[in-house]
């Protein structure tokens, strides 16, 4: 929960209430992004955005590289499948 | 240097190592007694051990693993409290996973689900709002856990809570904060600690800001760190160049990340949401004041302590247990008498050994065991 996955925003589901749908490894569901929207970057424009998610919530944006990078790391520490698989439990809900 | 071949970046790990080496050879202290620099994040205790990094660096450097993993410091009166709500009929309690197995004084979540509570891991607090939408005749609790990296996220779940009207939602609020509890390690006479890695993920929210303390007030470097090995290695040598220099500054090394300014949208709602406790107590610690945060009055109707009995009595840890000691770094997890014998991830006596991100568990795992007993 402290370490975060990255994943990419594929779609905004509710601008107001700032839910977006995040593609991780495959796995799709909703988080939210209230924490890396603001004036300059409104919710539409965050659609394609690579993001660091933290237990559902979109915490930074993170560029390609490193969010490959961060996966890489994540999965020999034996984290990034935990994660999916927590998110997967509960995508369909 | 074994484990330097599973590097990508082997090039890069070698020449850090080089550069440290040479770094600790101009401090004259090194003399006398280790450098101790304590990694105050759990992320990090676990990439350390992964990549057995105290390995690579010089004997003279010591790496005290810090109490920053919020399910190790979860008191067993805390885990009885989760266990009592968990236990009411109409509740359905909902946690991350990574709590379930933290031993309270007479069972764990997991023991009391088998027992027949309804207890639900989730993924997200935002999971555990739509199971209250979709039972509105429960009373759903989210169990509030971590840092500062997931109270945003609760802050924000709560809101939204507010904004539709649910009102058979609650947390059971256990979020507690960093930069007490550093200040209560600095000013413990247990340990000489000499600098600090700062947690990564803590700090993308707070930003940089609340260690200035350390730097100015304690006059210890620190030094925000990223989880990748290299970024470890790194922020040692920079928090080694500091000390060489007869500097104490906040440094930030995970700048990708972290900004020194923080998540400003993440800091409103927590915020909003919450205030800061007189004390809270810490698994291994004890009370530490200003440590944990609860809902605002504004929001007290989403607090699971105001709305249910809670028993929230303190229960001292067994006195078998060496967790306080190796949470400050006084001992190493494998010289508590429990280590690997009554204590195992299996059938673990204290939380450090629940989480992967706990200093005994990250030992056990990655060849603290073998490596004590002569195997590898
Ligand atoms: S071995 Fe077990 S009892 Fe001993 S300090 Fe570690 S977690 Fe606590």
């Amino acid at each position: 929960m402290c370490l975060g996955i990255p994943g990419r925003i594929v779609s905004i589901d509710d601008a107001e209430n700032r839910l977006a749908t995040v593609d991780v490894g495959g796995v799709r569901r909703q988080i939210n992004i209230a924490c890396i929207v603001d004036a300059e970057h409104p919710p539409e424009a965050c659609v394609g955005d690579w993001v660091l998610v933290h237990v559902g919530f979109a915490m930074s944006r993170i560029d390609e590289a490193q969010a490959a990078e961060t996966l890489r790391i994540l999965a020999e520490l034996g984290e990034a499948e935990s994660e999916i698989e927590a998110m997967r439990m509960t995508a369909a809900s | 240097m074994k484990y330097v071949d599973e590097f990508r970046d082997r090039e890069k790990a070698e020449a850090l190592i080089r550069e440290i080496n040479t770094v600790v050879a101009g401090i004259d202290l090194a003399r006398h007694r280790p450098i101790n620099i304590m990694e105050v994040c759990g992320g990090h205790t676990h990439s350390i051990f992964r990549y057995g990094l105290e390995g690579m660096l010089p004997k003279e450097i010591e790496l005290i693993h810090g109490p920053g993993c919020p399910v190790c410091v979860l008191p067993m009166g805390r885990v009885d409290d989760c266990v009592a709500i968990a236990e009411r009929p109409e509740v359905i309690f909902t946690t991350f996973g990574d709590a379930m197995r933290v031993p309270g004084s007479k069972k764990s979540l997991m023991q009391a689900k088998a027992a027949g509570a309804d207890v639900r891991m989730v993924y997200s607090p935002m999971d555990a709002l739509a199971l209250a939408r979709k039972n509105p005749g429960r009373e759903v609790v989210f169990f509030a856990l971590g840092f500062e990296t997931t109270m945003p996220s609760t802050a924000l779940t709560v809101l939204q809570a507010e904004a539709e009207g649910v009102r058979n939602f609650s947390l059971f609020c256990n979020h507690i904060t960093i930069v007490p509890t550093i200040k209560a390690i600095l000013d413990s006479p247990d340990l000489q600690l000499d600098g600090f890695l700062g947690p990564g993920h803590v700090s993308m929210v707070t930003g940089t800001a609340p260690y200035q303390f350390i730097a100015r007030h304690y006059r210890r470097p620190l030094v925000v760190a990223g989880f990748e090995p290299l970024d470890i290695l790194q922020s040692i040598w920079m928090v080694l160049k500091q000390i060489r220099d007869g500097r104490a500054e906040v440094e930030n090394q995970y700048a990708r990340i972290v900004s020194d300014a923080g998540n400003a949208a993440a800091l409103a709602a927590v915020g909003r949401v919450y205030e800061l406790r007189e004390f809270f107590e810490w698994r291994g610690l004890g009370s530490i004041d200003h440590s944990g945060v609860r809902l605002r009055a504004a929001y007290a109707h989403f607090d699971a302590e105001k709305r249910f009995a809670i028993p929230n009595v303190t229960i001292a840890d067994p006195s078998s247990c060496q967790c306080g000691e190796v949470l400050k770094g006084v001992i190493k997890p494998w010289q508590c008498k429990m280590f690997g014998g009554a204590c195992n991830p299996e059938t673990p006596l204290g939380a450090l050994m629940v989480s992967s991100e706990g200093a005994c568990a990250a030992h056990y795992q990655y060849g603290g065991v073998q490596r004590r007993m002569g195997v590898a």
